[in-house]
């Protein structure tokens, strides 16, 4: 049950999403341009930091936040089978989260906040780009309250009964993310504004990278979610089949939150602030809360194969053959698996405490995130969007077509970006530049091997 | 107090039962118990390795005040570079700042174990030798020190690998690891490398 209010409220985010999205991809064509080298003419440090700014917040932030919200607007709604608990609150919070965006927007495509997604103090952006951060938070914490009341009302009115899969892991993901953001409204509030408006002049930049890193790596999960939440919810009945295991799902989805908070000094392994033990701890953090990822891929699987085999597949792989490949949803589930096995074994090795030295801030971790996020992440939220989007506006996709080959041409694209960052990485190239002014990286490696 | 306590063993005996009565299929237990052991495995080996080889990442947890390096006793110009202590321990002093790494270039024996001692003067930087574990982050206000050995003689570069502003491209120097035997330690007290 959908009330077209509501479908118009969803709507409304995933247009911001898709909006956000669309301008990111375009910056993201001229980076790869302009890295290059074919176009001598495109060489700009301050156009490419801008643009690598720009693209990293509207992917990371906006795309994501907006998307979370409509989709957990959705899902909701459909799952406990309730209208929407106070719909003006949620458009107050679309309200302040876009209002954040285009504050954020306009210093960001000035040049005035090129201190990339991740802030990095003591670089300081204009205060309009952390205000308007701050705002895109705040909007998002009143969908937060949306869900959690949801979720209390739905248990009020049904004792006793198991709360829909969907909302629970929706409403899981909403307080992951109140806690999570916490680190980074804390930085901005008392850290970053403050000096951006000039009320202080030091800050300790150890301390912000210890506050960023409280949301940098739970934020990661708070995309995941709603990816997982389709793979369980979703995926199964488009596939012509039925979920492997409904609570392992919750208990994946339990230790996915729990396990997701304490580990964000992995991002902090080459820092001096923080002493051997305490990253130590957050590296076996880090590999427990592959467990869930792990009996996710399992469930997924067993899901598809129990479809498969529905569908007629027979031996031990033929069941895959018969899976609804022109399915836009079923696609991106494969293609989404496939680049979250190389993903995921990246991520275990940066994971690995001290062998992260090796790869650290180099190509490597831009090709891990662009496969694990651009690559598993979104392809989901695209496939999601093609799913969703006949729904709530009532008119049939344009092409199915067009659609499989767009989810294909990710994939490939995804590919062919990643593979030549994780070898440059293992070579040593920085990320983060913007030309390569020193020696080729290919004879460094041979030279030194 | 007491009711208190009991509402809460009840509550806990409660989790403990429904975690029981969790229906896991057995090819699941199969493949969580495998994810498990796989887990253990790589955790067991950065544990082990962390406490019986030493091998950490740089984690020096030391301050230093960033905006005064240069009348400081320790990172002033003349004390930077390559220096050998009384020890005879091989100790590189460097400073960070936007867009170099000072001294700008330096010699150090290959096959000895050199301790790196990194400051920044400005804002986050990071440094890496490609193709070794020499990297850490340059942050403001701390000291970075990570101790590591070269196997191989060789010209390698030194790079800033942190965002640190619009010249970050160009902020790059390199380091000569020179035959143990070729090498000699610098006499205490000079100065060491180019002028700032």
């Amino acid at each position: 049950m959908i009330e077209q209010a509501t479908k118009k409220l969803v709507l409304a985010h995933l247009w911001v999403a898709f909006a956000a999205f669309a301008l990111a991809c375009v910056l993201g064509e001229y980076q790869v341009l302009e890295r290059s080298g074919f176009i001598e003419a495109l060489n700009s440090a301050p156009v490419y930091f801008a643009s690598v700014s720009t693209h990293g917040v509207l992917m990371a932030f906006v795309l994501t936040t907006f998307g979370i919200m409509g989709f957990g607007y959705y899902f909701a709604v459909t799952s406990l089978n309730q209208p929407l608990w106070q719909p003006k609150l949620a458009w107050l919070g679309f309200a302040v989260a876009l209002t954040g965006v285009v504050l954020a927007a306009v210093p960001l495509l000035l040049g005035k906040a090129s201190v990339l997604y991740t802030f990095y103090p003591p670089i300081i952006a204009h205060a309009s780009f952390y205000l308007g951060a701050t705002l895109l938070v705040v909007g998002s914490w009143l969908w937060c309250v949306i869900m959690v009341v949801m979720f209390a009302q739905w248990k009020k009115a049904n004792p006793g009964q198991p709360i829909p899969l969907a909302m629970f892991a929706t409403t899981a993901n909403a307080l992951l993310w109140l806690w999570t953001s916490a680190g980074v409204a804390l930085e901005v509030l008392f850290q970053l504004l403050p000096l951006a408006l000039g009320w202080i002049d030091t800050i300790d930049a150890g301390l912000a990278r210890t506050l960023f890193a409280w949301t940098l790596h739970p934020i990661v999960y708070f995309w995941l979610l709603p990816v997982y939440t389709a793979f369980y919810v979703l995926v199964p009945k488009q596939a012509g089949g039925y979920l492997f295991s409904d609570e392992v799902a919750r208990a994946s989805v339990i230790v996915l939150v729990v396990f997701a908070l304490p580990i964000g000094f992995h991002h902090l392994y080459m820092d001096p602030e923080q002493g051997q033990g305490w990253k130590l701890l957050h590296g076996i953090g880090t590999f427990v809360v592959a467990l869930p990822t792990l009996v996710t891929g399992f469930t997924v699987i067993a899901s598809l194969e129990i479809a498969g085999r529905l569908r007629g597949g027979q031996g031990l792989f033929g069941w895959i053959l018969t899976l609804p490949w022109t399915n836009p949803m079923i696609l991106a589930v494969i293609l989404s698996l496939l680049m979250l096995i190389f993903g995921g074994f990246g991520g275990l090795v940066n994971a690995s405490y001290a062998m992260n030295a090796m790869v650290h801030n180099t190509a490597w971790v831009s090709g891990h995130f662009h496969l694990i996020f651009g690559g598993t992440t979104i392809i989901m939220y695209l496939a999601m969007a093609y799913y969703l989007w006949p729904m709530l506006t009532g008119k049939p996709l344009f092409s199915n077509t067009m659609a499989l080959c767009q989810l294909w041409a990710w994939f490939i694209g995804m590919v062919i970006l990643t593979t030549p960052w994780h070898v440059l990485g293992l070579l040593g190239q920085p990320r983060r530049i913007s030309t390569v002014v020193y020696n080729n990286f290919a004879h460094i490696g041979l030279e030194t091997l | 107090m007491n009711v208190n306590l009991e509402h809460y063993q009840a509550k806990l005996k409660d989790f403990i039962a429904q975690l029981r009565a969790l229906h896991i299929e057995s090819l699941e237990q199969k493949w969580i118990t495998l994810s498990l052991a796989a887990i253990g495995l790589l955790v067991a080996i950065i544990t082990l390795d962390a406490f019986f080889h030493g091998i950490n990442p740089p984690s020096k947890v030391e301050t230093i005040d960033s905006a005064r390096l240069h009348l400081s006793e320790e990172f002033a110009e003349d004390k930077l570079g390559v220096s050998v202590n009384e020890k005879g321990d091989v100790i590189v002093r460097m400073v960070a700042g936007r867009y170099s790494f000072f001294p700008k270039h330096i010699e150090v024996p290959a096959e000895t174990k050199i301790t790196f001692r990194w400051v920044s003067m400005d804002v986050l930087h990071g440094v890496h030798i490609p193709m070794t574990n020499m990297s850490t982050m340059i942050v403001p206000g701390y000291v970075a020190e990570i101790t590591t050995t070269f196997p191989k003689p060789g010209d390698y570069p030194l790079l800033c690998n942190e965002y640190c502003g619009l010249g970050h491209n160009h902020m790059w120097s390199n380091i000569a690891v020179i035959a143990k035997e070729d090498w000699q330690a610098p006499t205490a007290k000079t100065s060491q490398g180019e002028a700032l």
